[in-house]
């Protein structure tokens, strides 16, 4: 989990330039720190929060903070594989957990400066012993992960972020295939995640976010697009 | 169709026409798709569209998008209604995994059609279909589809990655239409989960022991099926280059992690000469 980058390559920071064009002067400031005041009753949680800040880069720090929290999710789900974990599990759960670190590197690399900084999870409603507790979990993920990218890609203004959007999402959707089959065979487009067109739902950044939340200390925030934690 | 006579007619009125199409030699190479028969056979279409790129009048109105989508829906429909009707050809403990995915692809079909007629244009009707991929001789690359489940499993393999890379190409054709992209991105994703599944299937039968439901490219080779004949429907998948950033070299990942973790477009031309001429019959 500790794995850093350096964000200084010359191929991030083209693409650092690019995305800085197009996003403008409003990048800079973004980063809200904002303060811990998420009232849970009276329960002080010591973290502050983040903003995704808005235009395309808004959006991109949304999809990194997702993948964030999928990657964290699955370095833990195979540094403590659950009981009974069958070779060919291992072997999906640890291509996946490839694919969402590599997901969550490169929009570090790739969003620069501007990026958010590194999320602070909170599985602890997670019984990573349990096989139903992780692929569930795994589930929930992936299915959320496949929303938000189809719900959000609309407010995308740059041609280049929509297409690697589209590269990203259909990944996921292959994994939440994977993890629905793993749970019960024959569940890849059950109707909690396909409606009746044959369409994926999909769902609002303030939606997706309300239910990313419950897995991260350091909540975040999209005061753009009508969310705070 | 005579070609050479085309473009001699076209010379006396552009004498830059050989320049024009200089930079569609790409698309040309897509031609072989599928094998040389069919790529004979896919010629004039996408000649046509070659020289609509050629002189920029390729429209990429949203019904056209759509309808382009509805072609390849009506493909897939029809390619697994086949299937479904083939006495024989599916097993008995596959057939609901199966209707699933055919009961998607026959919504697809019925939800384009009313939103292109919602936007007052004309639903492209279906066309007629050579599941072998051989434009109506039934002898194309695959002619046991029908009597070979694995054959059958490889070729929905191959139509439903394809369709995940069309609608990606289509997606910037969309942007920032929210009532438009959004379902347009729910099928992509659906479609994905299609192929996602179909492989788990070639998987778990035997049919394809090292497949897996994400596609998992070489250096070299985008196909990662085993299935010669469908090397075009994968190349392009064996970039590593994510928006200026490699991530082979920057983020130190192998081939295969950055391969599979990101699936990549096609544009409409190149599907056009993947399966129109083959899959779908013209005379």
């Amino acid at each position: 989990m500790k794995s850093e980058l350096n964000p200084t390559t010359s191929g991030a920071n083209m693409a650092r330039r690019s995305f800085l064009r197009y996003a403008g002067a409003s990048a800079a400031g973004i980063a809200l720190i904002g303060s811990a005041a998420s009232c849970k009753k009276d329960k002080i949680i010591p973290t502050s929060g983040i903003d995704i800040g808005s235009g395309d880069i808004g959006i991109l720090n949304y999809a990194y903070a997702l993948e964030q929290l999928e990657a964290a999710f699955y370095l833990q789900v195979v540094a403590t594989p659950y009981s009974g974990i069958t070779a060919m599990e291992t072997a999906y759960l640890t291509d996946i957990r490839d694919h969402e670190v590599l997901h969550r590197d490169f929009f570090k690399a790739a969003i620069g400066g501007s990026a958010i900084g590194t999320l602070t999870t909170d599985f602890s409603s997670i019984d990573f012993s349990s096989r139903t507790s992780v692929l569930g979990a795994a589930k929930l993920l992936e299915d959320t992960g496949v929303r938000a990218y189809d719900g959000a890609g609309y407010l995308i203004k740059d041609p280049g972020y929509l297409t690697i959007a589209g590269k990203i999402v259909s990944v996921e959707a292959r994994h939440a295939a994977l993890i629905s089959n793993l749970i019960t065979p024959g569940s890849f487009v059950g109707d909690d995640q396909v409606d009746a067109n044959g369409l994926n739902k999909s769902n609002t950044i303030a939606e997706v976010l309300g239910a990313a939340n419950g897995f991260l200390k350091t909540k975040v925030n999209a005061v753009n697009y009508n969310y705070k934690a | 169709m005579n070609l050479l006579n085309i473009i001699e007619e076209i010379e006396k009125v552009d004498p830059e026409i050989h320049e024009r199409l200089n930079p569609r030699r790409a698309a040309i190479k897509n031609i072989t798709s599928f094998g040389s028969k069919v790529a004979v056979a896919a010629m004039p279409f996408a000649i046509g569209t070659m020289f609509k790129k050629a002189y920029g009048q390729t429209s990429n109105s949203v019904v056209d998008v759509l309808n382009f989508a509805l072609t390849l829906e009506h493909l897939e429909a029809a390619f697994y209604n086949a299937g479904a009707a083939k006495s024989g050809l599916i097993p008995a403990a596959d057939s609901a995994y199966l209707n699933l995915i055919r009961r998607d692809e026959n919504a697809h079909v019925k939800f384009l059609q009313g939103v292109i007629t919602s936007l007052g244009g004309t639903p492209v009707a279906p066309a007629t279909y050579d599941v072998t991929g051989g434009n109506n001789k039934g002898n194309g690359p695959f002619p046991d589809v029908l009597t070979n489940y694995a054959t059958f499993l490889a070729v929905a393999q191959v139509l439903e990655d394809t369709g995940v890379r069309a609608y990606k190409g289509q997606a910037p054709n969309l942007i920032g239409n929210k009532d438009i992209l959004t379902p347009a991105l729910s099928i992509h994703a659906v479609e994905a989960r299609h192929a996602s599944a179909i492989r788990k299937l070639r998987h778990d039968l035997g049919q394809a022991p090292n497949i897996k439901p994400y596609i998992v490219s070489t250096a070299t080779l985008g196909n990662d099926t085993g299935v010669a004949a469908a090397n075009n429907n994968y190349a392009g998948e064996e970039n590593v280059t994510q928006g200026g950033v490699n991530l082979v070299t920057a983020l130190k990942v192998s081939t295969a992690v950055a391969t599979a973790s990101f699936d990549e477009p096609l544009t409409k031309e190149q599907v056009v000469a993947l399966v129109v001429g083959s899959f779908i019959v013209v005379n």
